[in-house]
Formats: C-alpha cells, sequence, structure tokens
C-alpha cells in the first residue's frame, strides 16, 4: 500500500519521551495503527524510551537541534524529567508539550493539592500496607561499595513542561486523539506553514459544547447535582441540565466529545479554550448562572451538592490554574 | 506591626461605587487598604479576577454589589453570590483563609455602611495577617 505521507528528503527525526505520565500517551502514537507505517517511512524514531533501547548518554551525545520533533508527555516531577526536558529542548528543533500532563500538569498535578512531606508521611508511613517502623525515606544518593547510586529528586511542586523549558506547540488530551496527531504530524511532515510559536494545536478553539450532540436548551436551571452513578441518564439531553456537572462549557474541543458520546461526561482532558485562562474560573462562571436559587441557604444547599469543586474543575490543569497548588504553610 | 494590607474591591457601577463615592463626598474617613476597580455589575466579576487578584498578591478581596431584588440588571447580583459561594468553597480547599473573600450589599445612600465594612474587612485581615498566596506559588520555574 502507498504511503499517504510525503517522505521528505532527508527523512525528519522523531522522538517521543516521557516524563511523569502513565504510558497512556505513547500508547496514542501506536494508536495511529497501520498509519504508524507512514510516520515510520517519513520519520526515523531517534528516542522512544516505550519502544526502543537507548540510553540517556547517547541522546545527550546528539548535536544541538539535531531532532526535528519531540513530543514530549507528561508532567516535570521530579529531577530526571527536568533534565531530560532540557536535554530534548536542546536537541530539537520543535518541542511540543504532549497530553494533558505536559500541558497542564495532568492527573500527577493533583499531587499539588499536597506537598512533598506530606505524600512522603502518608506513602512510607501512613498506608495500610506500610510497616516502617524506623521512618525510612527515600534517599537521592547511596553508597554501596561498586559506588555512589542516585536517584531523581522529587520535587515538591508537579510542573508543566511550559513551566520548564521553552514550548513550541501544545497538543491537549489525554491521551490526544491519534487522528489529531496524524493531521499535526502531516503537517509538519509535508512542510505546510506552522502556526506561530505557542500554539494549541490539534484541537478547536472553541468548547466541547459546540460539537456536542446533546439536546440543549439556552435556560439551564439546577436545583441539585448528582454524581454520574447517582441518575439514570436519558442519552439525550445535556448532562448539565440533568445535574450531572460536565466540563463540556470549559474544555476546548477537538476530542469527537468522545466521552459524552459515551454517554459519560466530559472531564476537561483538553483544556480550556481559546478565550478562558483557568478552566476552573470557567466553570465556576458558568455554574453560577445556572444554579436555580436566590436565596444564600439554598445556594448553599445546591453547591454542597459538588462534593469536590477544586478537583473535578481542575482534574488535569491543577499546575497550569492561576493559583497552581493547595497553599500549605 | 508594619504590615499594610492590600485588598482589592470590586465595586459595581450603581449601588456600591456610588455607595463608596457618597462616602467619600462626606469626607467620611476610613482605612486607606482598598483598591478600587469598578465594574458594571457584579455579575460582570468573573472567578478569574478574584483568583487572579489573590495570585498577585491581594491580602483580601472585596466584591460588593447591589441588594437583592435592587440589580440595574434584574438579576447580576444573585449571579454574583452564586459564584461567591462556589469560589469561596474552591479557594477553602485551596487553604486560603475564609476572611480573605468577602461579599457586601451596599446601595447607593450607604456611603457609612461601605466606611464602616471597609473598616471591618481591614481589620479581620490584619488578625489573619498577609497572605502566604503569592510566595506559595511563585512557582519556582525551573527554566534557567
Amino acid at each position: 500500500m502507498p504511503s499517504d505521507l510525503p517522505i521528505p528528503k532527508p527523512k525528519l527525526k522523531l522522538a517521543i519521551y516521557w516524563g511523569a505520565a502513565c504510558g497512556g500517551c505513547c500508547v496514542s502514537v501506536l494508536d495511529t495503527h497501520e498509519k504508524l507505517l507512514d510516520i515510520v517511512a517519513a520519520a526515523d524514531l531517534v528516542f522512544w524510551p516505550i519502544a526502543m533501547d537507548i540510553k540517556y548518554k547517547d541522546v545527550e551525545a546528539f548535536p544541538d537541534k539535531s531532532i526535528d520533533v519531540t513530543l514530549f508527555n507528561g508532567a516535570v516531577r521530579n529531577s530526571e524529567n527536568k533534565r531530560m526536558a532540557q536535554v530534548l529542548r536542546s536537541k530539537s528543533k520543535i518541542l511540543v508539550a504532549y497530553g494533558a500532563c505536559a500541558y497542564m500538569g495532568g492527573i500527577p498535578g493533583l499531587a499539588n493539592f499536597h506537598n512533598r512531606d506530606e505524600i512522603f508521611k502518608r506513602v512510607y508511613d501512613e498506608t495500610e500496607s506500610t510497616v516502617n517502623p524506623e521512618k525510612i525515606r527515600p534517599q537521592t544518593e547511596y553508597t554501596v561499595k561498586e559506588g555512589k547510586l542516585d536517584i531523581p529528586e522529587m520535587f515538591n511542586d508537579v510542573y508543566t513542561l511550559n513551566q520548564v523549558v521553552e514550548v513550541d506547540y501544545f497538543i491537549p488530551g489525554c491521551p490526544p486523539q491519534s487522528e489529531r496527531l496524524l493531521e499535526v504530524f502531516t503537517a509538519i511532515a509535508t512542510g505546510a506553514q506552522l502556526p506561530p510559536k505557542g500554539s494549541v494545536v490539534g484541537a478547536n478553539e472553541k468548547t466541547n459544547c459546540d460539537e456536542c450532540k446533546r439536546k440543549k436548551t439556552d435556560n439551564k436551571v439546577i436545583k441539585k447535582f448528582y454524581r454520574p452513578w447517582e441518575i439514570q441518564d436519558d442519552k439525550e439531553t445535556c448532562f448539565l441540565e440533568q445535574g450531572v456537572i460536565c466540563m463540556g462549557p470549559a474544555t476546548r474541543g477537538g476530542c469527537g466529545v468522545r466521552c459524552v458520546t459515551g454517554n459519560s461526561p466530559c472531564r476537561g482532558c483538553y483544556g480550556p479554550p481559546a478565550a478562558a485562562s483557568d478552566p476552573g474560573a470557567k466553570m465556576m462562571s458558568a455554574i453560577g448562572t445556572m444554579i436555580d436559587a436566590d436565596s444564600p441557604e439554598e445556594i448553599d444547599k445546591i453547591i454542597g451538592t459538588i462534593v469536590d469543586p477544586a478537583g473535578l474543575f481542575y482534574r488535569f490543569s491543577l499546575p497550569s490554574s492561576i493559583l497552581g497548588r493547595k497553599i500549605i504553610l | 506591626m508594619n504590615f499594610r494590607p492590600t485588598i482589592v474591591a470590586f465595586l459595581c457601577n450603581w449601588c456600591a461605587y456610588t455607595g463608596a463615592d457618597l462616602a467619600g463626598t462626606s469626607r467620611m474617613r476610613y482605612a486607606p487598604n482598598i483598591r478600587i476597580i469598578r465594574v458594571m455589575c457584579s455579575g460582570r466579576i468573573d472567578p478569574t479576577f478574584i483568583l487572579t487578584a489573590f495570585q498577585q498578591g491581594a491580602d483580601g478581596v472585596l466584591i460588593c454589589g447591589c441588594h437583592p431584588g435592587d440589580c440595574h440588571y434584574q438579576t447580576g447580583n444573585y449571579k454574583c453570590l452564586r459564584r461567591f459561594k462556589l469560589i469561596s468553597k474552591y479557594i477553602a480547599q485551596m487553604g486560603i483563609e475564609p476572611e480573605r473573600l468577602k461579599l457586601e450589599w451596599i446601595s447607593a445612600s450607604e456611603g457609612k455602611q461601605f466606611a464602616e465594612l471597609v473598616n471591618e474587612m481591614t481589620k479581620a485581615i490584619l488578625n489573619v495577617g498577609p497572605s502566604k498566596i503569592k510566595s506559595t506559588l511563585e512557582v519556582k520555574h525551573l527554566k534557567s
């Protein structure tokens, strides 16, 4: 079968790396299925830890700007992530923050509701399965008879890639839709005019609601919020109008409204639309107009049914939000 | 005691700002700690404004609008109240003291009440102390 993608000469050099990530972003590259063959026909994969055996020192030996495109997925959580972000920045012509974690902090970013001490205490002292009477904590250095060993230092905060190094483009999603990756890759491989540096690519400007097929009215009134398991979804009315919080109004379209199509409310992995900076603020603003009550007591009662606003509205975006983390003194 | 709180106040054009103006033209004395930002309606106050004020170092944020039922645009102040309640719950989860965010209704004739409100809030913030938000949030950007 002839390849759909033109083969640039010389072939592009492509790198894919993961920071604090689950591996789903790397799998989304594999999810291009047979198109992956087109990608490898157009580009040489020079570095991809999930698929290839190559050492960091080999990457460090690459000449500067020798990689055409690096897809960096995952947040920056420890000194190893930071070092590789810096190395890949200097080795790459185009550095892409790939996926919700690299773009906004993602699920690992929820750790910003705590700090390192709290997390270590929970993990190394308190969990039900922990037996640690000597209160041992991980050390970044350890000397054995063969020499000194070091392991990466976990930071107090989770960072987005953009908070650590300069990023050229952002591809949102948890994980990004493989079709959108192909579109972006095709644009790069064909030498098409690329958008200005710092753009979010592979996604729309407008919100998910703009594409959503569910029935909506202009006048949303909510008397009580339900968690998805508390209500029988009628499969056709807007989730918000049924009282289930859906992040659609505060989320960039581009995924094809996949969650809602699968009868699950949007959770916001594509991040805020172009016109909004903070998805949670946008969501609080939107919900403020929908709550059907005017007296403070009744409003309190309705808001009481939103169990965890911070975790819900900033599920994928805490480190990149205006407040960025919980204040812990 | 060198702490001088900075309070960012969002006042609606039709009631609260006029009330504050009355306090001024009546030469009432009140704490000089507020920085007033006039908006057309308390319903215009996007949560982003409040969070940004905190992020940039405000020790407190005060929101004033027309009394319930008096909104120049019918329902703006109710929307403001609902958003305020929601943000209050959110900032509590983020470790920000509840005293730092306040919503009060001030009519155009309530210059005295406005002056008292500012004094009261300044005192409350003096008690809580300086905001740690800005220093904690100065995400030590790892860009070097």
